[in-house]
């Protein structure tokens, strides 16, 4: 036991932790912290210019490193603007930990000044919210808070810490102990339901894997690899799940889904057997979830046991570690599995497979188009490179067409869909990598939500690339209502403002437009070796649509291809 | 439902942690998730630290499994176990303020609570307020016979309910 304040015993009880970054702004209720972080050294402030792109900062890092992310933010405004990050780390299963300050104890329920009830707002987007009601309970509520935010199915934790707890001075006690009884995630399979689910398998005739985000937070993609391999079943992957296999696999379909590409959702709708690994079917990787995969036989792996049933009933439901789940299978099938003559779904994978490259050669044409500009990212980044993208026709370019190699390389924010999160995103992955090159690939319309930052990038010293789409329009909004609106354009068009040249050196970075290909590759190449975050703007027509597109609540065959 | 599942009422007992937040964080899920809760209730259980709470819920099948599911993912949630109608005692207690303008409506009343086995827990000049406890089925019967009277208020705990014998929910 030792004495000190409630600040001190918070910064101790992170560093328990191995936090050495913080992502955040302060603010009055929060300052006793920040007094303590001033005479901190191994922990690294990093000041954001808003606090929703402290939370995503903290989200890429944690993407970018498999660690728990940290961002920190005053009461009330600083607290409420954390919100939409929280809410983004839970819909992708992101451990993030978020600190905020709260009014002084006395003060909480009397409409203080800056006084937000966080703790109810983020009931239903945390894991799990914490409110400190005394300096004491400091080092027991931070540890449970990161093994909370880091085990089983991962996700964002909230720590409220009122003003006067920071001040106050008790007799600390560090315990390493977690003991929470109505918190025992599952990590083993059923050994029963491995069996029956290698029975399945054994009888597949035309097998498919779908790796989603768990299979790479449970660290299972050589298990998947193996699998898949074993089986000679193609692998489709969710946006999440994108990076889980190596998209030149030979066996990679790329994603499904409502921008799936042609071979994955034919493959899955044509499966005898899917095997559904760290996924939760969203609506729009199954389309209508009555015609999902209607003659197939589904085994779902997924570390919440939620998920099982919530939207798609499967066959074999199995709660466990994808990793150990992926293990157990491939043990019992390797005793049992006898190669089979797989060559006609081989070869109707490999049919479809080009299909799908006839979609992006149609594409060609004049100016640049996007597809092709993601085919030329791919080439000059190294395999290591980190992606982030947007929200909208850039983030489905990039899923579509931007092949990714590596588990923890492609980092976008697929559940909540928060445009403006690739760009904090980035910040957040070049601290947790700040060897490799990280690439934020944006629209107008997503870059200008969150473009301030470019503060904290510049400020930092944290470079990173922003490739922005320029299309003068909202649009994926642009799309729909072209496609299912009768063109009736309205609240889409940005008018080509700002300039992002003179925006990003107003900010002290670099800004560079690229018009045609070779430009772009020039370009490309300026920023990978400068040392200062480089914005690219790159002219598209406003006419172009993400392709192929299944019309929302359809059956993925629907595919639209022109 | 949609796929021809059966709707039925289903008992569940959750055992909560018991502190502040808690029945916010699970009433917040029904809400968010849109399950139709018909009774909640909560009180304090044999261990200090935990509550005991009662959900009936009305639905089909995979939407009382999803119920479940989605209270065992609460960190404040211990344990869930859904009730076998059969083997288990559920009661809910009603207060009932019943109109009682005249004598003959008053020895009617008193007549039927007596029946009912209910108590008179407050005589006003021209109201009766009666305590009755039982399950839902008996406290509905005695509300649908007080009806006539003119009922002024009614105030109900929503069930409580416990498996029978030796079977605890504590345990797995």
């Amino acid at each position: 036991m030792v004495l000190m304040s409630g600040a001190k015993a918070l910064l101790e009880a992170l560093k328990r932790e191995k936090v050495k970054v913080i992502f955040g702004i302060p603010g009055g209720a929060i300052l006793p912290v920040y007094d303590e972080l001033f005479a901190e050294t191994d922990i690294t402030h990093i000041l954001m210019r808003h606090e929703q792109c402290a939370a995503h900062a903290a989200d890429g890092y944690a993407r970018a490193s498999g660690e728990v992310g940290v961002c920190m933010s005053t009461s009330g405004p600083g607290a409420t603007n954390l919100v939409t990050g929280i809410a983004n780390a839970f819909m992708d299963s992101s451990p993030i930990v978020a600190i905020t300050g709260q009014v002084p104890r006395a003060l909480i329920g009397k409409d203080a000044f800056q006084e937000a009830d966080i703790i109810g707002i983020t009931t239903p987007i945390t894991k799990c919210n914490f409110q400190v009601r005394s300096a004491a309970e400091i080092p027991k509520i931070v540890k449970t808070a990161f093994y909370i935010a880091s085990t089983g199915r991962r996700g964002p934790v909230l720590i409220d810490l009122p003003r006067d707890v920071q001040t106050e001075e008790a007799q600390i006690e560090f315990n390493d102990n977690v003991e929470l009884r109505g918190y025992k995630p599952v990590y083993d399979p059923h050994p029963l339901q491995i069996e029956k689910a290698v029975q399945i398998l054994l009888q597949a005739e035309r097998p498919v894997i779908v790796a989603g985000g768990g299979v790479i937070a449970s660290n299972a993609c050589q298990e998947v690899i193996a699998l898949a391999e074993l089986l000679a079943a193609p692998v489709a992957t969710t946006l999440m799940g994108k990076g889980a296999v190596p998209e030149n696999h030979p066996l990679s379909v790329g994603m499904l889904g409502m921008h799936g590409t042609v071979a994955a959702n034919y493959l899955v709708q044509d499966a005898d057997v899917l095997l559904a690994v760290g996924m939760r079917f969203s609506d729009r990787t199954t389309g209508n979830f009555k015609t999902f995969c209607p003659n197939g036989k589904i085994i779902h792996i997924d570390i919440d046991a939620s998920e099982i049933g919530k939207n798609i009933k499967p066959y074999i439901p199995i709660v466990a570690d994808a990793k150990r789940a992926l293990q157990a299978i491939y043990r019992q099938l390797l005793e049992k599995f006898r190669k089979k003559e797989r060559s006609a779904w081989l070869e109707r994978m490999w049919e479809l497979k080009r299909m799908h490259e006839e979609v992006v050669k149609s594409n060609d044409g004049d100016g640049i188009k996007p597809p092709a500009l993601m085919v030329e990212i791919r080439k000059i980044l190294p395999n290591e490179a980190i992606i982030t993208t947007e929200v909208g026709q850039n983030q489905m370019w990039a899923a579509l067409y931007l092949k990714v190699y590596k588990p923890r390389t492609f980092i976008s924010s697929g559940g909540l869909g928060t445009m403006g999160f690739g760009f904090p995103a980035a910040i957040g992955a070049k601290v947790a990598c700040p060897n490799v090159p990280v690439v934020d690939i944006a629209g107008d319309g997503s870059f200008i939500m969150t473009e301030q930052d470019l503060a904290t990038s510049v400020a930092w010293k944290i470079p990173v690339i922003v490739i922005v789409l320029n299309n003068s329009i909202l649009g994926m909004v642009a799309q729909w209502q072209r496609l299912f609106y009768g063109r009736r354009y309205f609240a889409v068009h940005l008018g080509g403002i700002p300039d992002f040249v003179k925006l990003a050196e107003a900010y002290g970075a670099q800004g560079i437009r690229a018009q045609s290909i070779e430009e772009f590759r020039r370009a490309l190449k300026t920023a990978l070796n400068s040392d200062v975050t480089t914005v690219i703007d790159v002219p598209i027509s406003s006419e172009e649509n993400v392709l192929p597109m299944v019309p929302p609540g359809q059956d993925l065959k629907n595919l639209m291809l022109s | 439902m949609c796929m021809g599942l059966e709707e039925k009422t289903y008992m569940i007992s959750a055992i909560v942690e018991h502190k502040p937040g808690v029945l916010f964080t699970i009433s917040n899920m029904f809400r968010r998730r849109g399950f139709n809760i018909e009774s909640i209730s909560v009180g304090a259980s044999e261990q200090p630290d935990l509550a005991r709470m009662t959900i009936t819920i009305k639905g089909d099948e995979s939407i009382v499994e999803q119920v479940i599911k989605q209270l065992r993912k609460i960190i404040s949630v211990v344990k869930v176990s859904l009730l076998d109608p059969r083997v288990t005692v559920a009661r809910e207690l009603a207060l009932i303020k019943v109109n009682t303008p005249d004598t003959k409506t008053r020895s009617d009343v008193i007549n039927y609570t007596e029946i009912f086995k209910g108590h008179i827990v407050d005589v006003a000049h021209d109201s009766l307020i009666i305590e009755i406890t039982g399950d839902e089925d008996k406290i509905n019967a005695f509300i649908e016979l007080m009806k006539p009277f003119g009922i002024k208020e009614i105030a109900r705990t929503g069930i409580a309910a416990l498996p029978r014998g030796m079977k605890s929910t504590i345990m797995e």
